[in-house]
């Protein structure tokens, strides 16, 4: 599903040029859980922005779903997100202002528009139909991670990209994050890529891949 | 399908509501800016318009088929060449003799006399003139009676006032038979007229006596050749669709009576109501647009204020911006999502201005200070510019929004 060949990725921050990511070969297969782990600088978060279409690799092509992407507009870029990819943040990225629905709702927004129905059965996926009309400053960081889940999974996307989704919570709700991800890969066949830093959860994966200094230097599995 | 169409235009509708909606005081504010831009671009168009209206219907109370023929060449940038004193009452008779379709000609003396009324001693524009005068310039007399035929034959010494030189002269006594000093002379009041107001022109000023009693009062000047001078002669044209030709001839008589060789310039002006309106609407028409011109500046100012309010919002739901890009908004998206928001805050700001600006014109209009008039160009003029503006001055905003680096927004606080 996911076709990676020599994607290298350098900023270019005034006169200074800064290699982030140095010639990354990776296949991800449809229906895989797969967590990327590496110290904090080795690159993950780009490289999960790469495959998010939220940004283009200097060098190197990729392949999503057989389609080459990195040669995309960013209009057309900007429709492969809406239609394929389903982000969860560390930060949880929820607009305060809206309602946890309302927040699910705009997940769809861009795929081809809102649907009241599935916002609430995707809300119910996550445990949370009794606190749709809650606004995020009024739920809890696990909870508020449950609505950024089902905003992600509400329109369906054959991949979830999840970049540290339990680094803000407490180690119960950080499980209970867990156990929603892995259930919804177990039971829809999504395909989850998640970076984290605590080696229990990416145990929960079927595979690991390290990553330092914009390479990746092992890959187990699991 | 017709109901997702719906939403894929209900939508960013939806979403500009809330971004205006959160932000409830600064939202009113900026659209306060557009309100007070409409709103003073309609109140002082209106009173443009207002006073266009006006100065054409007094134009009308005077008589819409009179033509009038003062003395001295005209020239636009209005200096007057040539001697002032060059139409004369043998040229009005052989103007009422010789040219076709002219019911009435009304020539008028007038100058300045000292008036004394009582113990008051005052300065006044006094004019002699004929019985054909008033009903020409279509005076009515409100009380008393105006003078004969047999008066000006006689040169009886009478006088009609006009209302408020009346009030000026009188106060609240009854002018009627009372006396006045008019330079040598002393004059009997017998009539005044109706009153018309209006500023340009008005009969309102006018003191009236007939032409031979002037010539009492105040030596009438000949010219060389021996004729009476007076200062204009008024006509009524009796087919209103032959005033040109009227003009026409009455030039080329006054130019063979007064010896004007074929290069020479004419020693007369002649006018027709028509043209005078004509002239006075374009030049009240300049003005109402200058009013809206001036007005237009706070508009400019909303506008800015508006450029000014969504920068900041942009600014200020960066993270925003960066989280409906994740989630596969396209800069066109985004783009109109503030678009919208700028083109909002605008229409607001000129639905309320529009309100605000007819009640004010209205108040204006019925404590008496101003005529106003609200005409629909006006309206649809106030709110295109200032949707317009809501457009200009929102894109530049709007397209920064849509440039933003989705990962870069994320990153924002």
């Amino acid at each position: 599903m996911i076709r990676l060949q020599d994607i290298t990725k350098v900023y270019v921050m005034g006169r200074q040029e800064l290699t982030v990511l140095r010639g990354v070969t990776l296949n991800i297969e449809r229906g895989e859980l797969v967590a990327i782990m590496g110290p904090s600088g080795s690159g993950k978060t780009t490289l999960l922005n790469l495959i998010g279409c939220l940004d283009k690799p200097t060098s190197g092509s990729y392949y999503l779903e057989g389609r080459e992407v990195s040669l995309l507009s960013s209009g057309e870029l900007a429709q492969v997100r809406a239609q394929k990819v389903g982000f969860v943040f560390q930060t949880f990225n929820l607009l305060p202002r809206l309602s946890a629905l309302a927040n699910v709702e705009l997940g769809m927004r861009y795929a081809g528009g809102s649907d009241r129905s599935r916002a609430l059965d995707a809300l119910a996926k996550v445990g949370l139909s009794d606190r749709a009309n809650h606004r995020p400053p009024e739920l809890s960081g696990g909870e508020q991670q449950r609505v950024a889940i089902a905003r992600a999974l509400v329109k369906t996307p054959p991949l979830i990209l999840a970049d540290e989704p339990t680094g803000n919570l407490d180690s119960r709700s950080g499980e209970e994050i867990i156990s929603v991800l892995t259930s919804l890969h177990a039971e829809q066949g999504i395909t989850l890529i998640m970076i984290t830093h605590d080696a229990n959860i990416a145990h929960h994966c079927q595979r690991i891949i390290h990553l330092k200094d914009g390479e990746v230097v092992s890959e187990e599995t699991i | 399908m017709k109901k997702d169409q719906l939403k894929k235009w209900l939508e960013p509708l939806e979403t500009a509501w809330v971004g205006v909606a959160t932000h409830k005081l600064r939202s009113s504010l900026t659209i306060l800016g557009i309100v007070i831009g409409v709103g003073a671009v309609i109140t002082l168009m209106s009173i443009g318009r207002g006073a266009e209206a006006q100065i054409l219907t007094n134009i009308q109370s005077m008589g819409s088929n009179l033509v009038t023929i003062r003395p001295g060449a005209f020239t636009f940038g209005g200096v007057r060449g040539g001697t002032s004193e060059t139409l004369t009452m043998e040229d009005a008779e052989a103007i009422l003799r010789q040219v076709p379709y002219i019911s009435a000609v009304a020539p008028s003396y007038s100058s300045n006399l000292q008036l004394v009324v009582g113990g008051k001693n005052t300065n006044s524009q006094v004019s002699g003139v004929t019985t054909d005068y008033m009903s020409i310039n279509n005076m009515k007399i409100a009380s008393g009676t105006l003078f004969s035929e047999q008066d000006y034959q006689r040169g009886t010494k009478v006088a009609v006032l006009g209302s408020s030189v009346a009030e000026t002269l009188f106060g609240n006594a009854n002018p009627i038979g009372q006396q006045m000093r008019m330079g040598t002379i002393i004059v009997h009041v017998i009539g005044v007229l109706e009153s018309k107001g209006g500023t340009f022109n008005s009969p309102d000023d006018a003191i009236l006596i007939p032409l031979t009693a002037m010539q009492q009062a105040v030596a009438q000047p000949l010219t060389p050749q021996g004729g009476r001078i007076v200062s204009n002669i008024t006509l009524t044209v009796s087919d209103q669709s032959q005033t040109q030709n009227v003009i026409d001839d009455i030039t080329s008589l006054l130019r063979s009576r007064h010896r004007l060789g074929p290069g020479a310039d004419d020693d007369f002006r002649i006018m027709s109501t028509e043209e005078i309106a004509s002239t006075l609407s374009q030049t009240m028409g300049t003005l109402t647009l200058l009013l809206g011109a001036i007005a237009a500046i706070s508009l400019l100012v909303g506008g800015i204020g508006v450029m000014n309010i969504m920068l900041v919002s942009v600014l200020e739901r960066t993270r925003e911006i960066g989280i409906r890009k994740a989630l596969g908004a396209r800069e066109r998206d985004i783009w109109i999502q503030f678009l919208i928001e700028a083109a909002f805050l605008t229409f607001a700001g000129g639905i309320i201005g529009i309100i605000c600006g007819w009640v004010v014109s209205k108040i204006i209009d019925s404590i008496g200070v101003m005529t106003t008039l609200v005409t629909p160009d006006i309206v649809i003029l106030a709110v295109s510019v200032s949707i317009c503006i809501g457009l200009f001055f929102g894109f530049y905003p709007a397209w920064n929004a849509s440039r933003l680096n989705p990962i870069e927004a994320l990153r924002a606080e």
